[in-house]
């Protein structure tokens, strides 16, 4: 059984979002959707600056045999990546919820948090 | 029945097991009013002997003249290993390598390849092919704009004096993604594009810059300063060159301070035969920190269960049949066995083979240039350094000439009045190693004799 | 088999076989800046050790030559040797392709006349022969609907739909010619949803890409109803043929209704696949789609026969390469066309059939799990190994590397990916009935083996060159191109 914590926002594709203290929301994908992949071989990920609207595919995550489009969970702007993941992607495999995290995004709206999954959620929907 | 094993005895047993009386049953959820009764307007099935007997009177019909076109595909002498070896079965015959443990020859030859391209090229990597040069150009384009992720303006520069078929190509393939090329004039006199037409576009937002060398007049560009000025303004270098001449010509990763970003060209002068403009390939080589955006197949080499070394497909993820509509590039083939036939013939060759085959291309064409040049009416467009063509003008127009030329089973050149109107009566003639000092004063006397005759008349 | 060193190990510092090269040749002359300043990384071999190192490496191949290859969707059928002979006659060979029309009559007239014989078996107006593989037939195919809605000032017609179990060329295709990809789901038995269809389309629906049969590997019945439908919406339907051998001769896309169609004639035609490549992806139009066509295609004067460009068809999409197309593997189709001819290309599809239902019928017969149980085979049918995965915890990977080990290469496994576990198997026309019983025995032995010893599956293959291959490490730590250090 994949690890869905507490303390996280969720997506129905499988990413997980941290509000930070500063107003800033750190996202990553699941436990279920890295175990889903396999090893992963490389990340792309979003420019600093940019900006995303919620929905919007910004980053890949590849394996051997698949690739999957990461989806901005929130509108705003990409204020910091995840450099370490350009040498060492297996990081999302070995700590999904910790370093493995891809980017930051500084939210236009923080209310939008609102929308995203609770746990309890999530987890009913990876029991269906 | 040809190519069919079953007999009597096998289709009454196999229609048995699967419970149908007839094979025509097997068609039964084809709506019926569709089906078809014949293919009448299809010829009736002929023996090998007499297709034998066709395509040998078809092919003799096309046999006879002596050719003086470059323009993009050459006339090389192949070694007969090449073709010999090339369409052994096993290569032949064989699919895509997806199995990559019933696939190590084709993989390991494309892993070697890889390594002599990017050897050529001066670049690190390099893929498997793509399926010409004009297209691996449209491709280059294509990877450019992915690259090139601080420019968005799609616009891309390119001198008039990159092939004009790779133009139009890329303007077919590429247009549609709303790529912009931008055509950037060449000087008069010396056949090549003066900085001054790059400096125009200081300062503008330019996603590439593509460069030919040697260019289609085969003159030579000034790469490095090109090279250079791209950088300088935020855009890519795309080269574009024949592989031939680089065995003596600097490699586009020597170009400038930093070197072409993305390198491709048509593969044909390497082994493979003219045969009416394919199958050819393209290659393409970048940089290893780009390999991720490059489009087609990439044979990487690994180990096995048991630790010996092997060879396998690798970044797959970038392609269609993982990643569908969000892939690089919708190809889906290489062209395998085109790649497996030019990999022996620089097998064969070697670095110092190709420089001699650069070096005899070279002074075959500054002959014929002379002789031609020595003829009243025809003169040199351009001086200077070219590599294995050249550009001539007539004092009349072209087309009639090569007529007369044809008639006399020579393929005098390829006119450019129809892609370059401002060079008036010119003509772009190739000499290749395979063109003797007799092929070349037949030529001569026989253009000699219809100019003179037409003055006469 | 002992491994096969590098090319570039073989090498040694001055050995040549140099009477492949010019001897007299001048040295290449040009100012410095142009030159090369350290010769390039090529062996340095002597032509023995080129002729055993790649006769050596073609031995580590499968291919039709030497086993039996039922690779779904991919047609592996035996490629005659006289289309090889004969498109390599030094007439067609030497022909350069910018020489004028009036020396190269043989090979046009060849070129003309296979357009004819593809006309006539598709039941399409019009044919060009220059795409050079099927994805740049599809890409024509496409471009040329788009086209035709611009010419109709319908510009906001972009949307193409696709069957989700397509091949990945079609929504691939979509995208690089500027359109969107609207995704159709397949109902149970394997036909498109038409209420889904019904759905999708609207004004802005350009066309629809379909392959008939399906890769599903059977016929889908509806095609008139989505023939009618799609039409009435304004949109085109586009007929990817990756799957014509099943039909050949039988039914033809133009009387279904297709305005446009690719055929793989490296599949249906049985041009070489060469390890990869070259292809041929010639495109069929109907009446609307004419004017379109990619450049440039062989046209029949009263002197003979000539080139077609732009200047005749002026709304064409354009060139699609250098010159015009993989012409020495059109030349190949040609032969096999007229080797088979009208009765010969009727028998293509009608034994293709009978043992792809064949083989459905005995596996079935052995216990494996068909899944489309209920509907014929066309060319190719689908089994699912999710029973042995449950049970054995045997993949569909497992039974593909297994197989290896019986000499018979893999069908094509997980595609379409709807189905899980599946193998996608394509017999072809010219297997024999031995050879099909010889790989329904493997299965037997294979199932066997999952049963009774799984890890040994999971290793599998045994016999062949090398064990399964480490690709997260291909794939994460790039080796791309030899270095001498490599070796190290």
């Amino acid at each position: 059984m994949s690890e869905v914590r507490d303390d996280l926002k969720y997506t129905e594709s499988h990413e997980w979002v941290r509000l930070n203290e500063d107003g800033d929301c750190i996202v990553g994908i699941t436990d279920h959707a890295q175990a889903a992949l396999g090893d992963l071989v490389f990340v792309e990920l979003p420019e600093a600056g940019s900006p995303l609207t919620v929905g919007d595919a910004c980053a890949v995550v590849e394996s051997v045999k698949a690739a999957s489009d990461i989806y901005a969970p929130i509108t705003g702007e990409v204020v910091a990546v995840n450099d370490q993941l350009t040498d060492a992607p297996e990081l999302v495999n070995e700590q999904p919820y910790d370093d493995g995290w891809l980017f930051t995004i500084r939210p236009d709206d923080e209310t939008a948090l609102g929308e995203l999954l609770e746990p309890s959620d999530y987890e009913e929907q990876l029991d269906e | 029945m040809p190519f069919i094993p079953h007999t009597a005895d096998d289709i009454a047993k196999m229609l048995e097991t699967i419970g149908v009386d007839s094979i025509d049953a097997l068609f039964d959820e084809i709506p019926q009013e569709l089906m078809i009764d014949g293919l009448p307007d299809v010829p009736a099935q002929a023996s090998e002997m007499a297709v034998t007997r066709l395509m040998h009177e078809r092919a003799a019909r096309d046999s006879h003249d002596v050719n003086f076109i470059g323009a993009g595909a050459y006339e090389h002498h192949i070694p007969a290993v090449v073709w010999e070896l090339t369409t052994r079965g096993e290569f032949y015959s064989a699919y895509t390598p997806y199995q990559a443990e019933a696939s190590q020859g084709t993989l390991q030859v494309i892993y070697e390849y890889q390594t002599m391209m990017a050897a050529l090229t001066g670049m690190e990597v390099s893929n498997a092919s793509l399926y010409d040069g004009a297209t691996a150009l449209a491709e280059s384009a294509l990877m450019a704009v992915r690259l090139n992720r601080k420019s968005k303006s799609k616009r891309l520069l390119v001198p008039s004096t990159v092939s004009p078929r790779y133009r139009d190509t890329c303007r077919s393939l590429a247009g549609s993604q709303e790529l912009k090329f931008e055509l950037v004039r060449f000087a008069d006199d010396s056949g090549v594009v003066s900085m001054d037409s790059f400096k125009a576009y200081d300062g503008e937002d330019i996603t590439a810059v593509v460069i030919q060398q040697p260019n289609f007049f085969g003159r030579m560009e000034e790469v490095h300063e090109i090279t250079n000025w791209a950088h300088a303004n935020g855009a890519l270098v795309i080269a574009v060159v024949n592989p031939t001449s680089l065995a003596v010509l600097c490699p586009p990763g020597e170009w400038g301070d930093k070197g072409a970003d993305i390198v491709c060209g048509e593969g044909q002068p390497l082994g493979v035969p003219l045969s009416s403009g394919g199958p050819y390939y393209g290659f393409m080589t970048c940089s290893k920190k780009n390999v991720r955006q490059m489009p087609g197949r990439i044979v990487g080499r690994t180990v096995d269960l048991d630790g010996r070394s092997g060879y396998t497909l690798t970044l797959q993820a970038r392609e269609q049949h993982i990643r569908r509509s969000r892939a690089t590039s919708n190809i889906c083939t290489n062209q395998g066995l085109v790649v497996t036939a030019s990999t022996m013939y620089m097998t064969l060759l070697g670095a110092e083979g190709l420089a001699r085959v650069a070096g005899a291309c070279q002074s075959q064409t500054g002959k014929l240039v002379n002789a031609l040049s020595a003829i009243d009416g025809v003169r040199p467009r351009f001086s200077g350094p070219q590599f294995h063509e050249a550009v001539l003008e007539l004092d009349r127009p072209v087309g009639p000439v090569l007529e007369q030329l044809a008639r006399r089973h020579i393929i005098g050149g390829f006119a450019l009045d129809g892609d370059y109107p401002e060079l008036g009566n010119a003509l772009l003639v190739c000499a290749t190693e395979t063109r003797t000092d007799e092929d070349i004063d037949s030529y001569a006397s026989a253009l000699r004799d219809i100019l003179a005759e037409a003055k006469v008349a | 088999m002992t491994e096969e060193t590098s090319i570039f190990e073989k090498s040694s510092k001055g050995r040549r076989a140099t009477a492949q090269a010019p001897l007299d040749a001048q040295p290449f002359d040009a100012p410095d800046r142009f030159l090369r300043k350290k010769a390039p990384l090529l062996p340095e071999v002597t032509e023995l050790q080129t002729v055993r190192h790649f006769t050596r490496l073609s031995q580590k191949n499968f291919s039709i030559d030497t086993n039996f290859y039922p690779l779904g969707s991919c047609t592996m059928k035996y490629n005659p040797r006289a289309c090889n002979t004969l498109a390599m006659l030094p007439g067609f060979l030497g022909r350069h392709p910018l020489a004028p029309a009036s020396s190269g009559q043989g090979y046009m007239e060849t070129m003309f006349e296979l357009q004819e014989i593809l006309k006539s078996v598709t039941g399409m107006e019009g044919v060009s022969l220059t795409p050079m593989a099927g994805a740049q037939g599809e890409f024509a195919g496409v471009a040329m609907i788009r086209a035709y809605h611009l010419a109709r000032g319908e510009e906001h017609r972009n949307e193409i739909l696709v069957p989700d179990a397509a091949h990945g060329t079609n929504p691939a295709t979509a995208i690089m010619c500027g359109c969107k990809v609207v995704e159709l789901p397949t109902d149970a038995e394997g036909d498109v949803d038409i209420d889904a269809l019904k759905k999708a389309l609207g004004p802005n629906t350009a066309g629809i890409m379909l392959t008939n049969p399906s890769t599903l590997g059977v016929f889908e019945r509806h095609i008139a109803e989505i023939e009618k439908l799609v039409h009435d919406a304004g949109g085109l339907l586009y007929y990817d043929g990756a799957n014509l051998n099943a039909i050949l001769g039988k039914v033809r896309p133009g009387d279904m209704g297709f305005d446009v169609i690719h055929m793989n004639l490296h599949k249906t035609f049985s041009t070489p696949h060469g390890g990869g490549g070259p292809g041929s992806g010639a495109v069929g139009v109907g009446k609307r789609l004419l004017p379109f066509m990619p450049v440039p295609v062989v046209g029949k004067t009263d002197s003979g026969f000539d080139w077609l460009t732009e200047k005749e068809l002026p709304q064409s999409i354009g060139r699609l390469s250098g010159f015009m197309g993989n012409a020495g593997v059109l030349l190949r189709a040609y032969v096999y066309a007229r080797l088979l001819g009208r009765e010969g290309m009727q028998r293509v599809s009608e034994f293709a059939t009978l043992n792809a239902n064949y083989l459905m019928a005995r596996l079935k017969e052995e216990g494996f799990e068909i899944a489309f149980p209920t509907r014929r085979a066309s060319h190719e049918f689908i089994v699912t190994l999710k029973s042995e995965a449950k049970e054995y915890g045997t993949t569909a990977t497992d039974f593909a590397k297994g197989l290896l080990d019986h000499e018979c290469h893999s069908p094509t496994v997980y595609f379409p990916l709807l189905v899980p576990e599946c193998l996608l198997i394509e017999p072809t026309e010219t297997e024999s009935y031995e050879a099909l019983e010889r790989f329904i025995q493997a299965m037997v032995d294979l199932r066997r083996l999952a049963e009774t010893d799984p890890d040994r599956m999971h290793g599998a293959p045994y016999s062949t060159p090398v064990r399964r291959l480490d690709e997260l490490k291909a794939a994460k730590s790039l080796d791309l191109t030899w270095h001498s250090e490599a070796t190290a």
